[in-house]
């Protein structure tokens, strides 16, 4: 390929490189400092699509979930000051969570830089800490290749997000635009590859003598792509497998090795099997503290291999005996070959036992009055036959999705995980909406994390983006009055939440909108949902004083659960 | 159990920015801080002294180091065979009766007089840390006016250049290539 040669402003180099890399969609919401960059969209409007977001915030989280459902890198933009720092949770949200996104910010112009211009804030300075890197462009001639670069680092090695902060005047510059075509060269960044010969015959000993083994899947499954890896290990070395709340969609829910999701509001079956495993297989995990409990008697009994592309998680939260920095990808095929085919019959029969007491303290068993969370997020998987993308925001809402919407496929499960960011769902919907185009896609929200983005149904509407939302009314901030319940005494102290009337600002934003309170009324509604083409709202009115069970507080050991009590002999939990 | 840590990073705007920020938001400490320009242009050499005494944490100061983009390579040589080295300019006070013997503790003490007033006068002195506390605690008597110190500076002994042994293993291999490549690179 030979060098393009062209003189363009900065602001067209800009989008010239955005297409360069595929960006199709980019999120965003102008101002006075990305004028010239919006003005020279009009240029390759053809080629890309802006979405007008109704808070920059918003933005972030559209294209963070545009990332995690297509594995691409999402794009979002704003303006300097306000709109640039509108977009921290966004960017610490995608950096707790490995997800790659570019975000682009607006600044002041680079003679005024400092002088605490109008709308200027040292955006590259107060995003240091939740991005994996970041450029302040000062001269035109490096912007090419720092958007390059800004996407590379996103989407390699251990993904992340990136910022671009552009002067105006850089915008507005002019120069020849030549598009660099040589490889990327940057001495500092070589994300790992393989595993050295003596860790696979170590990491191989350690599995073929194992009789108690469990294999640890996290985030970093679907990033490296190797579902089908994990399976095939689990299946060679008979090997059950349990997942972070990030991990699921690793192997499928009806998978006999899948042990479900494990940590503080995990499966019985899943924490006991790591707390009594002789062998841990840590793949693309962290060891967070939702998933270990107290760190001195985790897993007490087991030798641990952690396999992670970032060596910063490797011994940080548990010490491991083997540690592997290198791709996931590339170890599981080094790996596999040499998995001695296992039958584990006790270890099997053990597990059995576990899953069979868990069944029978299920909540669905249970007959109420009122509509039950769990049975909700049940009749949505069987409304969409299990096979929707179903993106969460955090509280209750997200723990009882987690455990009740079985997820067979990677990225079929959306979730704001490491940072726990409410009003992270809506517009993680809406921009998955641009890359899901053969599913259906739900939104999971709690009341309260609606109102913290409901702005941005104005968007979902705007783009007609295909999302069904259920919110799941409980009146409270569910999650925070389960704290208050179990370790304050039941003082509700803030808790108890008013909202609209969520059917009319359905209607007010001009989207369909129903209220359901009797479970036998979840399909027919789900199936009118479901013939609209666009948004659709559906608020689920559920018992009020609901607990996520089973529950490990905070810092327990990960065996000491607080499990529901069994069915039916609990009339009330309250 | 002060820790001390050699750095090779891109000398670009904002690196150092980068490392101090990474210590404070990790809380590590830094006890001593020393950069400038290394043998290969655009590469700037850091030695950061740290008093880590945990040494999982100590561990994963290096692997945070190594994980900043613009940070090349990185190696502990706290057990390492090193000489490491500090500079430092004292300014003492001094009057007609003592200057004679005052030139000539600086002279015992391989220390240089870089500058000489009516009353006082400036020694240089770089030398190894522990001699340079000897140098001082000799002087305090005579009254010391200012003393700055420019942070330790190491280099290990040897042929060898800096390698990666605190990162994981394979790390090292991928680091004598960034080496190349930032040759490459710059020229
Ligand atoms: C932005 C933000 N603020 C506060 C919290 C703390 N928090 C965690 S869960 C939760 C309650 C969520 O309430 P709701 O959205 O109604 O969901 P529910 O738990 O009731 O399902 C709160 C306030 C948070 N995670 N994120
Ligand atoms: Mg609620």
């Amino acid at each position: 390929m030979g060098k393009e040669k062209r003189e363009l402003t900065g602001a067209e180099i800009f989008w010239e490189c955005l297409i360069r890399e595929g960006v199709e969609v980019i999120f965003g919401y102008p101002g006075g400092y990305t004028l010239p960059i919006y003005d020279a969209l009009t240029k390759y409007q053809d080629k890309v699509r802006h979405v007008l977001t109704r808070h920059e915030q918003g933005a972030t989280h559209m294209a963070d979930g545009f990332a995690r459902a297509s594995g691409k890198v999402g794009v979002a933009m704003a303006t300097s000051g306000p709109g640039a720092t509108n977009m921290i949770t966004g960017l610490a949200t995608a950096m707790m969570d490995s997800s790659p996104i570019v975000c682009i910010t607006g600044q002041v112009p680079t003679n005024v830089i400092g002088t605490d211009a109008f709308q200027e804030t040292d955006i590259t300075g107060a995003t240091l800490p939740v991005t994996k890197h970041s450029y302040l462009v000062s001269d035109i001639r490096d912007l090419a290749h720092s958007i390059r670069e800004a996407f590379y680092i996103a989407r390699t090695g251990r993904p992340g997000p990136v910022l671009i902060d552009i002067p105006k005047d850089v915008q507005n510059a002019k120069t020849e635009f030549v598009y660099p075509t040589s490889p990327i060269v940057l001495p500092g960044y070589h994300p790992p590859r393989r595993a050295t010969g003596e860790q696979v015959s170590r990491a191989l000993e350690m599995i073929n003598e194992a009789k108690r083994p469990v294999i640890l899947a996290g985030h970093g499954v679907l990033i490296s792509g190797t579902a089908n890896q994990i399976r095939e290990l689990a299946e060679k070395g008979n090997i059950p497998v349990a997942t972070t709340l990030l991990g699921i969609g690793s192997i499928p829910d009806q998978h006999p090795l899948n042990l479900g999701m494990m940590g503080m509001h995990g499966k019985a079956q899943a924490n006991h099997a790591v707390q009594n495993a002789d062998l841990l297989i840590a793949c693309g995990m962290r060891f967070d503290d939702r998933v270990i409990g107290k760190v001195s008697t985790y897993s007490p009994k087991s030798k641990k291999i952690h396999i992670d592309i970032d060596a910063v998680e490797l011994n940080k939260n548990i010490k491991v005996d083997l540690a592997i920095n290198a791709d996931l990808a590339v170890v599981l095929r080094q790996i596999i070959p040499g998995v001695r085919v296992r039958k584990h019959a006790h270890w099997t029969r053990k597990i059995k036992e576990w899953i069979k007491d868990a069944d029978r303290r299920d909540i669905l068993n249970k007959k109420t009055d009122v509509l039950i969370g769990a049975q909700v997020i049940n009749k949505i998987w069987e409304g969409t036959e299990g096979k929707a993308v179903v993106v969460s925001d955090v509280g209750q809402n997200q723990m009882i999705e987690a455990q009740y919407y079985g997820h067979d496929e990677p990225h079929t499960h959306i979730t704001s995980g490491g940072l726990g960011t409410m009003g992270f769902g809506l517009p993680a919907a809406i921009g998955t909406s641009f890359a899901v185009k053969d599913r259906e896609i739900w939104v999971v929200v709690g009341d309260g994390g609606i109102q913290m983005t409901i702005s941005e149904l104005a968007t979902a509407v705007q783009e007609n983006a295909n999302i069904k939302i259920a919110i799941i009314n409980n009146g409270y901030l569910g999650m925070v009055r389960q704290w208050q319940q179990l370790f304050y005494n039941a003082r509700y102290v803030e808790t108890p939440i008013y909202s609209p009337d969520f059917v009319k600002v359905a209607e007010a934003y001009r989207m369909p909108g129903y209220r359901v309170d009797k479970i036998e009324d979840i399909i027919p509604t789900m199936r009118k949902a479901q013939a609209h083409q666009g948004p659709v709202l559906i608020e689920f009115v559920v018992e009020k004083h609901d607990t996520v069970y089973p529950m490990v507080p905070a810092g327990e050991p990960l065996h000491e659960m607080v499990r529901r009590p069994h069915v039916p002999s609990d009339a009330k939990e309250n | 159990m002060q820790h001390t840590i050699i750095a090779l990073v891109e000398d670009k705007p904002g690196v150092l920015n980068r490392i101090v920020s990474l210590f404070r938001r990790r809380n590590y400490n830094i006890k001593s801080l020393a950069v400038g320009p290394c043998e290969t242009p655009g590469v700037s050499r850091l030695t950061i002294v740290t008093d880590e005494n945990d040494s999982i944490r100590q561990n994963l100061v290096c692997n945070n180091l190594l994980k900043l983009i613009n940070v090349i390579e990185v190696e502990d040589v706290t057990n390492v065979p090193t000489v490491i080295r500090e500079n430092v300019l004292i300014k003492v006070q001094v009057n007609a009766q003592n200057r004679e013997e005052l030139k000539n503790i600086a002279k015992e003490r391989n220390a240089r007089i870089v500058d000489e007033g009516e009353r006082s006068m400036i020694l240089e002195v770089t030398e190894s840390v522990g001699k340079i506390q000897a140098t001082i605690d000799v002087l305090r008597p005579y009254g010391i006016l200012e003393i700055v110190r420019s942070g330790k500076i190491a280099i290990t002994r040897g042929d060898d250049r800096p390698e990666i042994k605190n990162g994981v293993a394979g790390r090292g291999t991928e680091s004598s290539r960034a080496t190349e490549q930032v040759n490459n690179y710059l020229y």
